[in-house]
């Protein structure tokens, strides 16, 4: 071995001395690597297809769902000059927002509106007060009064304010404007709306939101500029802008018109924005609305997940809601709970069913075994159902009970629309989870065990707890896992035989992803769920071993 | 034996049938007597039944018909853990989940033993299994021989006086059987048990037991001290079961006291020893060890002897195993020890054959 290294070290100048190296005199490791490698790499091509499926449609949701339970980009997308202003504002003192926040929302509000994108807003604002959606809406309903006050006044000035032309004229490029002209319907796509050169520094706020209004047109409404009047948040704009500047040395089209413009807007009549909103609807003078707006104005948020553990924000810090308004953290006890009765019973049924198919003869215990995977077979909500009629007051067992006078007429029990009539239904839903592990479990385990066991001079008794079932301990696990995680997230039992009292907080998630629509509270709530199931996990890791976890 | 007065007997199965599915007995009519101490094999082709002897002994079977006894009394209808009996599996069924202490400690433990006893006991035990450093292993660190040794231990650490052990060095290979098929009658010795053992490995059987029982077709065929069960078989069956073994079928042609004439289905005449026969005019199947046949015989006037022709010669060192045709068969084998004078045979040669009457057994046809 010496000699063969001995004489390939010249061949190579990485071989350190005493290295074993391969025919080609690189070191063997390095070699060995990149055979192992090149293989890997074959391996992973081949199965990179089903990777990525899986990837994307496994994790993806998985990682959409944490994200959602964060994110809370609606507001300062919807209302970037509000949210922008408020950030100056400190919301402890109790005074209002100043005239620009006003003004910003004025604008965010109104280009919102037109985009109908407010009443989402304001969906999402009430879910942390009531009140916020009808607000919204009812302000994108009246915001052009605000509007109407400069428009009127512009029109009555000169009617070319409120025609279109001018208008496109005014704002837009003379190239653009030429082509816009020459354009017809069969040309296709409308050429797109370029500003005129300076008039951003002319006319700032009316060059941004006829822009605006130029981007909603042509491209969201696929309308033509030299036919369509801007919105009067443009007038307003306009008023702003000529009272603020000077425009006396403007000389491109429409020059006239501006100029008048420009000398008549000093005596028009005005209205400040917190005025004119206050007359939309008197909630924007409310403090606690802007400190709602401002709360949740940060890109991403801890309030789903506050939510999602009965506490709120408030401009102190994370408060606990007052005890009246806490329903999680009970639902998510109810939920480990019933779990856990519901594992347990599982245990207790399934273990001596499980016992009977690994012992039964072949044939009676594959008929057992029908029997078992029977519910696989049959609707979920027929059993469940079935479950209805059984135990409700009327029903089967109720009726038996007082027949055999075991139970009087007048005081029938109730054993569903509560946490007895969900762990019953559920007990007998999941069963076939711990039958299976359990059963292949105890497959595995020869008779003679227990033979030796009571050779040895156990009793019956003895030899099964001793012997047989710290060898069946690796079922148990694996079904109660099984168990214990699907229960953990069940929904449609639990809706339907739950009652108020029985409900699980999957029927939460539920109710707010199909019914709220708050899909980052159900978010939060589901990621919260899904790591107490991932601790759990560890602890079970922890304390059992899941390599003592099997399946067969 | 089967004189052997039942009251003595350690052991006594007596009339035992066991049927499983009501349509066929497994086992028919067994008559097995063993007394205090004795080192017995059940031997047999598989599915002749031992194993369900061995289960119906240790309680794990219940018999359809007859008594089992044990010490006289009859133990038909007590459970398997009050029987006190040792045993040791094929598959060794060591406790997976117990380390080799605890599983020797399950025993004295469900005898409700104190902890020193205990200890002590585990300890004698495993040290005359020569395993005393496996204590804290578990099982399935243990190698197979290691795992028999301490199935062993566990089957003897409770003292019982009766130990059944069902193939045990089955799944085992040679040279390890050996060693253990030694240890094993060695220990069952100095401790004085009584053994009831069982096999299908005909060579375990004749060189641990003090008697072999054979078994074929849920009877005994024969229950004898290894040398006689080779030397003197009661029927063509263990004949043929227990060591090599040439058979010869033919019709007793006269019989005379402890000598018959057999006519060969060839046509040959052969001197035999009647054993199953006992009258002219049967069948019968003559037996012949392939050592007991000499070769240009040097016997009396009136023998018979059979001419043969050489069809393959081996030479397997210690013995020259010589195949012949005879009387119109070609696996008719000859064993001859390798000495310097002795004959060796070349294919295609013509040899005559012949032995000594006693040697050659004329028993049941088949
Ligand atoms: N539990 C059972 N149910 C039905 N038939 C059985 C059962 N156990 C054994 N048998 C039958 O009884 C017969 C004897 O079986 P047994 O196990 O005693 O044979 P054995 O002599 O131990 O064979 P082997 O050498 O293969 O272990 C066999 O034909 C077998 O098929
Ligand atoms: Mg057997």
């Amino acid at each position: 071995m010496t000699d063969a290294t001995a004489g390939a070290v010249p061949a190579s100048k990485d071989a350190k001395p005493g290295q074993m190296v391969a025919a080609d005199g690189r070191p063997l490791k390095e070699s060995l690597n990149r055979a192992l490698r090149l293989q890997k790499m074959r391996a992973l091509m081949l199965i990179a297809p089903l990777l990525l499926f899986v990837l994307l449609t496994f994790i993806a949701p998985i990682a959409d769902m944490l994200f959602r339970s964060v994110q809370n980009g609606i507001v300062s997308e919807t209302l970037p000059r509000a949210t922008a202003g408020l950030s100056d504002w400190d919301a402890t003192t109790g005074d209002l927002p100043d005239e620009s926040v006003y003004e910003g929302l004025y604008y965010d509000l109104f280009i919102a509106a037109e985009r109908k994108l407010h009443t989402r807003l304001g969906s999402r604002l009430n879910y942390e007060m009531t009140g916020m959606s009808s607000l919204f809406r009812q302000s994108g309903r009246s915001l052009d009064d605000i509007g109407d006050v400069y428009f009127d006044q512009f029109k009555d000035l000169d009617k070319n304010w409120d025609e279109a032309e001018p208008w496109a004229a005014l704002m837009g490029d003379a190239d653009w404007l030429q082509e816009m002209q020459a354009w017809k319907k069969a040309d296709g796509e409308m050429p797109e709306f370029e500003l005129a050169d300076g008039m951003e520094k002319l006319l700032p706020r009316t060059a941004e939101t006829y822009a605006a209004f130029a981007v909603f047109a042509q491209v969201d409404e696929g309308k033509s500029l030299l036919k369509e009047e801007p919105w009067v948040l443009v007038h307003t704009a306009l008023y702003q802008d000529l009272m603020a500047k000077d425009v006396s040395g403007y000389s491109g089209p429409q020059a006239e018109m501006l100029k008048a413009a420009d000398a008549a807007v000093s005596g028009f009549e005005s209205v400040t924005f917190k005025d004119g909103m206050n007359a939309i609807d008197d909630d924007w003078l409310s403090h606690t609305v802007w400190q709602t707006i401002k709360t949740y104005s940060p890109e991403f948020t801890n309030g789903y997940f506050l939510n999602a553990v009965d506490m709120q924000k408030t401009p102190d810090g994370p408060e606990f809601r007052s005890e009246n308004q806490r329903i999680y953290g009970l639902l998510f006890k109810r939920t480990m709970f019933m779990s856990l009765m519901i594992t347990g019973s599982c245990i207790l049924l399934g273990y001596p069913v499980a016992w009977l198919l690994a012992n039964l003869p072949m044939r009676t215990a594959n008929l057992l075994m029908i029997l078992v995977l029977l519910p696989f077979w049959t609707s979920l909500l027929v059993r469940t159902s079935a479950w209805k009629v059984m135990l409700q007051q009327q029903g089967v067992i109720n009726d038996v009970l007082v027949w055999l006078g075991l139970v009087n007429d007048a005081d029938r029990l109730v054993m569903i629309n509560n946490q007895f009539g969900t762990i019953v239904a559920m007990t007998h839903i999941l069963l076939p989870f711990m039958i299976l592990p359990l059963y292949s479990v105890m497959q595995t385990i020869p008779p003679s065990y227990l033979r030796a066991a009571k050779s040895l001079g156990a009793t019956n008794w003895t030899a099964f707890w001793r012997v047989y079932f710290p060898q069946s301990v690796p079922g148990i696990g694996a079904g109660s896992i099984l168990v214990f995680i699907l229960s953990i997230g069940y929904y449609i039992t639990p809706e339907i035989v739950g009652g108020t009292t029985g409900t699980f907080i999957s029927n939460r998630i539920a109710y707010h992803i199909s019914s709220s629509l708050n899909w980052g509270l159900a978010a939060a709530l589901g990621t919260i769920l899904l790591a107490v199931v991932l601790g759990l996990y560890w602890a079970y890791d922890k304390i059992v071993g899941i390599d003592n976890v099997k399946l067969g | 034996m089967t004189d052997m007065a039942n009251q003595d007997a350690f052991v006594a199965f007596e009339r035992v049938q066991k049927s499983y599915d009501g349509e066929t007995l497994v086992v028919k009519d067994l008559n097995l007597s063993m007394p205090k101490g004795e080192f017995l094999t059940m031997l047999g082709p598989s599915g002749s039944g031992k194993t369900t002897c061995l289960m119906m002994l240790a309680g794990f079977e219940t018999a359809t018909h007859g008594a089992i006894k044990l010490d006289g009394v009859s133990i038909n209808d007590i459970s398997p853990h009050k029987r006190g009996i040792g045993m040791v599996f094929q598959n060794y069924a060591l406790f997976p989940h117990m380390t080799v202490a605890e599983n020797l400690s399950f025993p004295l433990e469900v005898r409700k033993m104190g902890k020193s006893d205990r200890e002590a006991k585990i300890k004698r035990a495993l040290d005359m299994v020569q395993m005393g450093a496996f204590a804290g292993r578990r099982p399935t660190q243990l190698s197979g021989g290691q795992q028999q040794r301490i199935a062993l231990a566990r089957a003897l650490v409770f003292e019982p006086e009766l130990v059944l052990m069902d193939e045990p060095l089955g799944a085992l290979d040679k040279q390890l059987r050996e060693t253990l098929q030694f240890e094993i009658t060695n220990l069952a010795h100095d401790l004085g048990i009584t053994v009831v053992y069982v096999t299908h490995d005909q060579t375990e059987a004749l060189t641990m037991s003090d008697r072999v029982a054979v078994f074929d077709d849920g009877r005994i065929q024969q229950l004898a001290p290894p040398d006689e069960l080779y030397e003197k078989p009661q029927n063509s069956f263990v004949a043929q079961f227990i060591g090599e073994n040439n058979a010869l079928d033919g019709t007793v042609q006269d019989i005379s006291g402890d000598r018959c004439t057999v006519r060969l289905d060839s046509g040959d005449l052969i001197d035999a020893l009647p054993v199953n026969v006992s009258k002219s005019g049967e069948k019968t199947r003559v037996s012949i060890r392939p050592e007991r046949v000499e070769f240009n015989p040097q016997l009396g006037p009136d023998a018979h002897t059979l001419e043969a022709e050489v069809l393959e010669f081996v030479y397997m060192g210690d013995v020259f195993r010589t195949r012949l045709r005879v009387a119109g068969r070609d696996d008719f084998v000859v064993k001859t020890r390798n000495r310097a004078d002795q004959v060796r045979c070349a294919p295609g040669e013509k040899v005559r054959i012949g032995w000594l009457p006693e040697d050659c057994r004329a028993l049941d046809a088949p």
